[in-house]
């Protein structure tokens, strides 16, 4: 095999990093030329990528003998940290994907990133965004992330890109600071997913001390990993419990945190808050999508321990959050937040085919939901974009009747199809992948390939979990598209809109043309008639790796049963969107929804995401704030009063803290309830604030001090 | 005996004017004495027979980091009023965290059963230092000029003027 | 003979100075040369430790040259935020420096 496209594979994630510097030190000022210096920086990534694809799938059984170059970053004690590149037929599918999707969103963005209307228009000079330029640079900084994580060849590595496009998020989440929602909505998303991270690299800790390497070549070797499954470590609650299952786990969260799985999932609708592009390429097609991949890449450690703890925990998570998220999104209005919570949903069925151990089609449903969720999120931008242009033409002819007019409410809609056509049937074309339509779209395949695996391996659970998930995924894509696109303009902003620019049509007809033929490269061999017109190479291509790891990747039986279950829930789900939403269009913007009346009380628990946000801030946040309190007081009285009267005082404020801790929390939370509780813990964040440094570094310090502390103590 | 001796005067010197360092008054003050007990810290260096880091100690921290700290202070004069204390309100309870982080520190080294110097450097340890950077470690190398440059660049667009 | 806990000890000692210094000065460059002393204490551990238990290897004085690039980055980085902190807010008093402050 021609070892040359594979030896220069390091190269991918460079040309976005140098557009990024060229970006920020030099072509700053010009907007167009920072623009075109992102697009030339990705697109060479892009071919560097397609060329290296399409080496690899030429090679027969390219799974066994995967590419692997490495060279030596920091010797460490007794071992040696490494820098390096991996290519095996998962990387090659990422690559595939990636660096294609990137593009056709970057080229989207040239006409999306106009002038924002949240600011003031006196300061519009060229009608492009004023930090247009910033825009593309960390798009860029985000694209380097993503291809060094997909190209990563060990843990560490990968946790490094991984944290650089957590980074890229924070500042893309907020890029329209101004807006306090954005700039919130970017710490929330910052500081969940840390949770997760957090558990992750503690995982990655004691996997380094256990088996010595963080490559993936070392980690899963055939040795190390009998030695992770055979060994066990004592769990508080658990008993003894094998080090890889653990180990799972603790890596598992940090997929949790970054591909915004129940409970970490409250980040991923405020997300929404970035420009639509973003939420595109971050939040639907790649750095969401790179949580599963993670656990793709981690799967040998995941199922050392047959049928252990660590695949039904994976499986219970993914499936519940599958059905948990698609029930939300059937009662919400914001466009883009319908989709938010279709991405959650359809990563959970990642998660589940996973913990079944449906690799091939874990991988098949990421790459195919990547090309069909960015079409959705940007055909879903090109009507935001509309409906603003709209609302200004209305402004300017000064009928304007909306006090506060949000482009994003699905109920200013209706009515669409006829004014911008090629954005309604892209997105239509995208919306039936999504809801997994017979036969012609790739979702159908990819979905379907996860349930006939639940089915033929009998996880009846999952199965019928993920099932109605599909439902009531068909039903809430139906309601978007009827609410959208057909019936008559809601408002006088949807009376003006127009079809979007080039810039963005076109990427929107080519994901269009991928996300329908994408995924007839994975149709089952038993697939009556079809299935031997390709023989399912995507299947054979993937399952070359899996059979090198000692990953169960058989081609299974075809089963009609599955087949005809999925096809009945895609069909029903649309068909009923269509009798609730398309026989009788809703006529006014403020009637309420027809799906308010039948459901009741259940329709505004779910319009409220099962007030999970406000559980969260009820609980775990006026929690810690309240701790801190506590702590930071005794930290300032003896700061104030030093060390005199400590001795005096402490008593009391053991006393004050007793009463704190027993007394009000208590007290306040039956009487006066989660509302005065919000009130209250504003105002102890703002006590514990000192904003001085020192202050901080103090209590850090003797943390620091009273762990060094506990574990010398003898007899520990 | 001797060595003994030379390495509690150099010790005594370096964290004498450690100590000095953190609790003068005057800021100008407390960089001359920061210069001092680097100094201090290079002689330390010698006894270790780091003859190479003793002199890059001497380079790097007593002449370029503080001539630079002499110069940020003389840019920023004028900003604290002489009459205010040099230290912050916290700094009694600091005192007592510090010294028992001294004392369980200390406390630690002498409960491990150290090892005595076991080998000697072989052949010229500059020689071996400098094919160790080109060999094994030429990849953190690496990355710290490049470190480097990123700091100066940004140390220059942080502090520049704007215009 | 020197012992190795007496080169620890006195490291112990730096870092310990250093801490205090970074923990109480109102001046944000002093702040910054507590900082430096820590960073020498650590430097002396790795230097100490490379004497007495791998001289044959050069990882010791390795690291402990990479600390102090690090260390000089440090400085410069720090010292151009003093600088810009002094032009903006005409402060330099790390306790005025407090819009952390919620």
């Amino acid at each position: 095999m021609s070892e040359i496209p594979f030896s220069l594979t390091w190269l991918i994630p460079l040309p976005p990093l140098l557009a990024f510097a060229l970006i920020v030190l030099f072509t700053n000022p010009d907007k167009k030329l920072s623009a075109r210096v992102a697009i030339f920086g990705v697109a060479v990534s892009w071919v560097l990528g397609w060329w290296i694809v399409l080496s690899s799938v030429v090679i027969p059984h390219f799974g066994e003998h995967a590419f692997r170059l490495a060279v030596h970053w920091l010797p460490a004690a007794s071992s040696v940290l490494t820098v390096g590149v991996i290519v095996d037929p998962v990387t090659a599918g990422m690559l595939f994907m990636v660096p294609f999707v990137c593009l056709m969103i970057f080229i989207y963005s040239v006409g999306y990133m106009t002038f924002p209307g949240h600011l003031p228009q006196s300061l519009n000079v060229d009608g492009l965004d004023p930090r247009y330029s910033r825009f593309f640079a960390y798009i860029s900084l985000f694209a380097f992330g993503m291809l060094g994580l997909v190209i990563a060849e060990n843990l560490l590595m990968l946790f490094i890109f991984w944290e650089v496009m957590g980074l890229c998020s924070y500042l893309l989440i907020g890029f329209w600071f101004e807006k306090p929602s954005a700039y919130k909505a970017g710490l929330k998303a910052f500081i969940t997913t840390r949770v997760g991270d957090t558990i992750m690299l503690a995982g990655m800790v004691l996997l380094y001390a256990q088996s010595g390497s963080l490559a993936f070549a070392d980690i899963f070797s055939p040795g190390n990993l009998e030695r992770l499954a055979t060994t066990t470590v004592n769990v508080p609650l658990f008993g003894p419990t094998p080090w890889a299952t653990v180990l799972a786990i603790m890596i598992f969260f940090g997929a949790i945190g970054k591909s915004a799985q129940f409970p970490l999932h409250v980040w991923l609708p405020d997300a929404m808050e970035g420009p639509t592009p973003v939420s595109a390429l971050i939040h639907a097609a790649t750095m969401v999508s790179a949580g599963v991949y993670l656990m793709i890449r981690m799967f040998p450690l995941v199922q050392a321990v047959e049928h252990g703890p660590a695949l039904t925990f994976i499986a219970f998570i993914g499936a519940f959050t599958a059905l948990f998220a698609a029930s939300i999104a059937v009662a919400q209005n914001d466009i883009k937040r319908v989709l938010a919570y279709s991405t959650i949903s359809q990563l959970g069925y990642m998660f589940a085919a996973l913990g079944i151990g449906a690799y091939v089609a874990a991988v098949f449903h990421l790459l195919v939901h990547s090309f069909f969720k960015s079409l959705l999120f940007l055909g879903a931008g090109s009507v935001i974009h509309a409906m603003e242009h709209g609302h200004h033409a209305t402004a300017e002819h000064g009928d304007a009747q909306e006090g506060s007019f949000d482009p994003n409410d699905m109920r200013n809609m209706g009515g669409l199809f006829r004014k911008m056509p090629i954005t309604a049937l892209t997105f239509i074309a995208g919306g039936l992948a999504l809801s997994g339509f017979p036969i012609v779209t790739a979702g159908f395949w990819s979905k379907d390939e996860i349930l006939a695996d639940a089915w033929i391996n009998g996880h009846s659970i999952v199965f019928w979990t993920l099932a109605f998930a599909a439902f009531l995924t068909a039903f809430y894509t139906g309601r978007q598209i009827f609410l959208v696109f057909f019936g008559t303009p809601r408002t006088s902003a949807a009376h003006h809109v127009g079809e979007s620019v080039r810039s963005m049509t076109y990427p929107l007809i080519v994901l269009a043309i991928f996300a329908v033929v994408g995924g007839w490269v994975g149709i089952p061999e038993g697939f009556p008639g079809l299935g031997h017109i390709l023989n399912n190479p995507f299947h054979h291509f993937i399952a070359s790796q899996a059979e090198a790891l000692g990953i169960e990747a058989a081609v299974l039986p075809f089963n009609p049963a599955p087949v005809s279950i999925s096809i009945l829930a895609a069909l029903g789900g649309l068909a009923l969107a269509w009798t609730v939403y398309g026989v009788q269009p809703v006529e006014s913007r403020d009637a309420p929804d027809p799906l308010e009346r039948p459901l009741g009380g259940l329709y505004r628990v779910l319009q409220n995401k099962y007030y999970i946000d406000e559980f969260y801030a009820a609980t775990v946040i006026r929690f810690t704030i309240w701790l801190s309190h506590l702590f930071s007081r005794v930290d300032r009285d003896w700061i104030i009063d030093p060390l005199v009267n400590w001795v005096g005082r402490s008593g009391r404020r053991l006393a004050t803290g007793l009463r704190r801790l027993v007394d009000e929390p208590i007290i306040d939370g039956l009487v006066n309830g989660v509302g005065s509780a919000t009130n209250a813990s504003g105002a102890f964040l703002r006590l514990i604030q000192t904003g001085r440094v020192q202050n901080y570094l103090v209590v850090m310090l003797l943390t620091a001090l009273m762990l060094l502390a506990l574990y010398t103590t003898p007899g520990s | 005996m001797l060595l003994r001796l030379i390495f509690v005067v150099v010790s005594a010197f370096t964290l004498g004017f450690a100590l000095l360092m953190v609790t003068a008054r005057s800021l100008f003050h407390s960089a001359l004495a920061m210069a001092a007990s680097f100094l201090g810290v290079a002689a330390l260096y010698i006894l270790l027979e780091a003859e190479f880091l003793a002199g890059v100690q001497i380079l790097i921290y007593v002449g370029a980091i503080a001539i630079l700290i002499i110069f940020a202070i003389m840019l920023s004069r004028g900003t604290m009023r002489t009459a205010e204390p040099v230290v912050n309100k916290q700094w009694p309870f600091v005192a007592v965290v510090a010294l028992s982080l001294f004392g369980l520190l200390a406390f630690l080294v002498s409960q491990v059963a150290w090892p005595a110097r076991s080998a000697e450097p072989m052949g010229d340890p500059i020689a071996a230092l400098g094919k160790a950077f080109v060999g094994p470690y030429v990849v953190p190398f690496e990355v710290a000029s490049v470190l480097l440059v990123v700091a100066m660049i940004g140390a220059i667009i942080i502090a520049r003027e704007k215009e | 003979m020197i012992p190795l806990s007496w080169y620890l000890v006195v490291a112990a000692a730096l870092f310990s100075i250093g801490v205090y210094g970074v923990l109480t000065r109102r001046n944000a460059v002093g702040v910054l040369m507590g900082v430096e002393l820590m960073l020498n204490a650590v430097n002396l551990n790795l230097v100490a430790f490379w004497r007495y238990v791998t001289p044959t290897k050069m990882t010791g004085q390795v690291f402990a040259i990479i600390v102090i690039t690090v260390a000089a980055a440090e400085a410069a980085v720090g010292l151009a935020l003093v600088i810009a902190a002094y032009r903006t807010r005409r402060t330099v008093n790390v306790e005025e420096l407090d819009t952390l402050k919620g």
